[in-house]
């Protein structure tokens, strides 16, 4: 018994050190699950308030950009608007309310790591949920996934653990969106079928397959491509629209079916089952 | 004296860790180069003082740093690895008798001081960069991170020590 107490108290240091190491070894295990309950995130009051503090300061310093880009954002929304006859346009904006979007602004940007994460400046208060998809007035920004009363954490699609379900805009052909790691600007598209006709400078836009985003949101534009020979399946590399260095104003997409359609879907699963 | 060392090592917890994540986490030098400046905790911690408490300080030094950046535990990871294998890293650097006589960090020679802040810059990065690109194929990527990352800190880290070294 002795000899055992002896043992810790000459490794105490030791002993503290394997602890705690470990604990941050599962912590950061924990976290590259994506769907696990994370305990540590800047989604809570302290982080949140003190981003919230930084960004009222510097969000004057690129007000110019910013306002560039939603005058732009507006000016495409109008030619979509005043292009479209007014039956369209009820087809597809007022086709039974299916998404609601609430505007939110970025306080904190990560972009130059593997696992870039974003903080935003609303909660749960706001009806903010996880798994809801994040877009900027260019084009995909993520999707929530940690959650306070008035703070958000989102997964940026530059996250080595993102996955978003992508397809052509030309011809349906979907895939899986993926980062690399490399660029901030260039994600891959992988899964696209060898007889997909495509070309350089080809659009991606959302698929709508995920209750996470509504169809047809712009993502990116074809930069290259090669094709896999072992998989018969090309790897393409995607330019995104959105400038991930520089985004602030972003919108929030809520699908007011995501529960039923979840439901429905673990259902069906279970009677396979 | 104990007191204003407390006071001291307080301070220099919540000013470092504001300072990398409004400041520095933002740099992106090249695209991807960040200092990561709260290693300097672990540096100028009393050389002779508790070792437990240095390691549950860097703990919790690294926890707050991993919260602002929703990283999961790397930081924490990388600091607590530091605070343990730092009196090994000070044997080395400045010899076996440092915890006896009167060396301190800031008024050592330049090459001993070279070899203390590279190395624990180095131990540090390249287990924060394991653990977040967590990818046997990216191995190339951890390297280059921790070289030109840890080049960057061990800059930061000296202009700090002799911007604000008390010569005394």
């Amino acid at each position: 018994m002795q000899q055992i107490l002896y043992f810790f108290i000459r490794n105490k240091n030791f002993l503290l050190f394997l602890l705690l190491f470990l604990v941050s070894v599962g912590l950061t295990i924990n976290s590259h699950s994506y769907h696990k309950t994370q305990f540590v995130s800047s989604a809570n009051f302290l982080s949140g308030g003190i981003f919230s503090a930084k960004s009222s300061v510097t969000d004057y310093f690129d007000l110019k950009e910013q306002n560039q880009k939603l005058s732009e954002e507006n000016k495409r929304l109008r030619e979509m608007l005043q292009n479209s006859n007014s039956t369209s346009l009820r087809d597809s904006m007022s086709f039974r309310n299916d998404f609601s979007v609430m505007e939110a602004k970025v306080i904190n940007n990560n972009f130059s790591k593997t696992k870039n994460q974003l903080t935003i400046n609303k909660g749960s208060n706001d009806s903010i949920a996880i798994d809801m998809g994040v877009i900027s007035p260019q084009g995909i920004v993520g999707i929530v996934s940690h959650l306070s009363k008035n703070y958000a954490s989102v997964q940026s699609v530059l996250n080595t653990n993102s996955q978003v379900v992508a397809k052509f805009k030309k011809s349906n052909h979907f895939g899986t969106l993926v980062w690399d790691g490399a660029k901030p600007n260039v994600v891959q598209l992988k899964e696209i079928p060898r007889i997909a006709q495509i070309a350089i400078g080809d659009t991606i836009v959302t698929d709508g397959k995920s209750t996470i985003f509504p169809p047809n949101i712009l993502i990116g534009t074809v930069e290259s491509f090669k094709i896999d020979e072992a998989k018969d399946y090309y790897d393409i590399n995607v330019t995104l629209f959105t400038d991930m260095t520089s985004v602030k104003h972003i919108y929030v997409i809520s699908n007011n079916y995501a529960e039923e359609i979840k439901q429905l879907e673990n259902e069906a699963a279970d009677v396979e089952e | 004296m104990w007191k204003s060392e407390v006071f001291l090592n307080t301070v220099r917890f919540i000013i470092l860790v504001l300072v990398q994540v409004l400041v520095l986490d933002h740099i992106n030098f090249w695209g991807y180069i960040n200092p990561y400046l709260y290693v300097f905790f672990m540096l100028v911690y009393p050389l002779n003082g508790n070792k437990a408490l240095l390691i549950f300080l860097s703990f919790l030094l690294g926890l707050t740093v991993d919260m602002f950046n929703t990283s999961g535990g790397v930081h924490a990871a990388a600091s607590v690895f530091i605070a343990w294998i730092r009196p090994f890293v000070l044997k080395y650097s400045f010899g076996v008798s440092y915890e006896y006589n009167t060396i301190k960090v800031n008024t050592a020679p330049f090459p001993q001081q070279l070899v203390y802040v590279a190395s624990m810059v180095f131990f540090h990065h390249i287990l924060l960069f394991s653990l977040e690109i967590f990818n046997t194929q990216q191995i190339l990527l951890i390297l280059k991170s921790t070289l030109f990352s840890g080049v960057f800190t061990s800059i930061v880290i000296f202009c700090t020590l002799y911007l604000f070294s008390r010569k005394n």
